[in-house]
């Protein structure tokens, strides 16, 4: 609700009513019928994450030899891949990696970037002239690439390391979540740039407001500073932009699981199904369109939610 | 601009010498080395293939040593196919990729720019909300969805066209299609916004009030410089193409250097892993910079500080 301090300014400027924003981008939003759909989809399927294993008909992994490569039917809905698994059960399994890949390394890069930002442009100066340089040079860099090779160095690398050191807890700690921890890092690692680009500006505009130069007559410590005044002012913003990206997450998963990068079998992920099922699509074309279906629809949701919103928020944008 | 372009070319040059660290490091660092076998080799062997290959050096020397081959365009011998060089592999496959990246390149432009257009002549109308419609449509279908659909519409159940390998035109098709699509609806977006922007400035309501027809002030004032933002997009569409180029080529079986990567991924193949990683981090950064430079020639408004 903070933003609203900023809100206030611009309308009283526009001279234009005012209203809450949020109750303001929730109206246009919900006017906009895919971004609504779109939003009900979303909900629907984090629901099913969260409840996978009371949604699904058989366990991801419950395999049966007799009834491998089933045809969709009574038996199996969507029917059953190359070790009888069940199709529809592992779709639904799926969503939860989709998800907490999308929300987690939205979450890491979240972290990274806005104490990166927060950092640079607080300090201001030198210092910030060189991280953000940093984050220059890293923009240059292709982060699909980049995300590639620590994929290749964490799958081959942390493999081999003997329990009880820290690389041994770090590959225990990802093979208890199937292999999804390292993607969480490397989508971290990789995509935080914006973010600290987003924080940094919007920290440098603050931080010359008099609020903060009253704090600081108080007597408020720099650390103070930050984290009371001006991390609340500039974390809506920054969580928003950081939602819409979201989709690009779940496309990084799929894209690594994809090319064996992703997440370790038997852990169910859409990619990974997908690049299963591609060879045999002449006689088992259900095993591949069903998981590409489910990967789809994920990003029709996200993708026209986060256009919906980002017209509701900002209705200038939208010519 | 002069000193703009030097100082374009520097940095390009600084991200490719860090991108190379990076890739370099990363390799060293996985633990085990190119002649572990399960059966032991002798020490005396392993310390000679070493030496060799220059694995017994310091790390820094290794670098340098490989730094020095990519500057003569030497990216080193290949772990699982010995008979080629990473050389010999971009040399062979890379054409065959870039063939579909322009075709894809070529359906994604002839797609793209018609529908912004439409779009914005006919904003706020049925038909804008469908082409931005159609274009979120296509930002969403990722390769991997798209390529399968398309197969099985097209190859399966209609029976028109071929589902893999590489041939003649008919066998580009379908994933030249997955692979522009996406890229058709980043333009068809972009093309809308930035024509709806360019309708509104003062020069073409002079050009119309002049008395030119509408037809001419759409194409000769509007879409030409509406068109100079759109460049902007062809760096990143490199980047599009080359990575989308990987499961593209490997779900329709095209022979490219995707499909080799994705291979080379899996087989562990660190060599060609990192000279394939820098062949496309170089093409993406050139590309990059070439459009930075071209950007200025197209439109002289913009200044170079």
């Amino acid at each position: 609700m903070k933003i609203r301090v900023k809100e206030k300014e611009e309308t009283s400027k526009a001279k234009v009513k005012e209203t809450n924003l949020w109750k303001d981008a929730l109206h246009r939003l919900m006017r906009n019928r895919m971004a609504t759909i779109g939003g009900v989809i979303v909900i629907a399927l984090c629901i099913t994450a969260i409840f996978a294993p009371l949604v699904a008909p058989y366990a991801y992994d419950e395999g049966n030899f007799w009834n491998n490569y089933a045809k969709p039917g009574k038996e199996y809905w969507l029917g059953a891949d190359f070790m009888g698994r069940d199709l529809l059960s592992r779709i639904i399994y799926g969503t939860r990696v989709s998800l907490s890949v999308g929300l987690m390394g939205a979450t890491v890069s979240f972290v990274i970037g806005i104490i990166y930002g927060l950092i640079a442009g607080y300090a201001g100066g030198k210092v910030d002239n060189y991280m953000m340089r940093l984050v220059d040079i890293g923009y240059g860099v292709p982060t699909l690439l980049f995300i590639i090779l620590l994929m290749v160095y964490f799958k081959s690398s942390f493999a081999s390391i003997q329990p009880g050191t820290l690389g041994g807890m770090l590959s225990s700690i990802d093979n208890a979540l199937g292999g999804m921890f390292f993607i969480f890092i490397g989508i971290g690692i990789t995509s935080w740039l914006g973010m600290a680009r987003l924080a940094r500006g919007m920290t440098l505009s603050l931080k010359e407001k008099e609020f903060i130069e009253t704090a600081r007559a108080m007597g408020a410590s720099n650390l103070r500073i930050i984290s009371r005044h001006i991390l609340p002012n500039i974390i809506g913003p920054c969580i928003i932009s950081q939602t819409l990206t979201i989709p690009t997450y779940i496309l990084y998963e799929a894209f690594l699981s994809f090319i064996g990068l992703g997440v370790n079998p038997p852990t169910p992920s859409w990619g990974m199904m997908i690049s299963e099922g591609y060879q045999g699509m002449r006689s088992y074309p259900h095993l591949v369109l069903f998981p590409a279906l489910a990967l789809s629809i994920t990003m029709f949701a996200f993708n026209f939610l986060g256009d919906g919103l980002r017209d509701a928020l900002d209705p200038h944008m939208k010519l | 601009m002069f000193a703009y372009i030097i100082r374009r070319i520097f940095w390009a040059a600084i991200i490719l010498l860090i991108l190379s660290l990076v890739t370099f490091t990363l390799m060293h660092m996985i633990p085990g080395g190119p002649f572990d076998r399960e059966k032991k080799l002798p020490s005396e062997i392993i310390a000679n293939l070493e030496a060799y290959y220059h694995l017994d050096e310091p790390f820094w020397k290794q670098y340098l040593n490989y730094l020095g081959g990519i500057l003569h365009f030497d990216l080193g011998p290949s772990f699982t196919s010995r008979s080629r060089t990473v050389n010999d592999i971009i040399r062979q496959q890379a054409p065959i990729s870039a063939q579909l990246g322009l075709f894809a390149f070529f359906i994604a432009v002839a797609l793209g720019i018609p529908l912004g257009i439409l779009g914005a002549l006919k904003q706020n109308t049925a038909i804008d909300y469908t082409c931005m419609w159609l274009a979120i449509l296509g930002v969403s279908l990722p390769n991997m969805a798209l390529g399968p659909f398309l197969i099985w519409i097209f190859g399966l159940k209609l029976g028109w066209l071929p589902i893999a390998r590489w041939g003649g035109i008919s066998h580009m098709i379908l994933p030249a299609i997955t692979l522009g699509t996406a890229y058709s609806a980043i333009i068809a977006r972009l093309t809308r916004a930035s024509m709806l922007q360019v309708i509104r400035e003062d020069y073409i309501r002079t050009a119309r009030a002049k008395g030119l027809s509408e037809r001419i002030v759409m194409l000769h004032h509007a879409l030409k410089n509406a068109l100079i933002p759109v460049t902007t997009v062809l760096g990143p569409i490199f980047a599009i193409i080359i990575t989308g180029s990987m499961i593209v080529e490997q779900i329709f079986a095209i022979p490219g250097i995707g499909k080799y990567f994705v291979t080379s991924v899996t087989n562990r193949d660190y060599p060609v892993i990192m000279g394939i990683t820098l062949f496309f981090g170089a093409l993406i950064v050139i590309a990059n910079l070439v459009v930075d430079i071209t950007y200025g020639f197209l439109d002289p408004r913009i200044r170079y500080e």
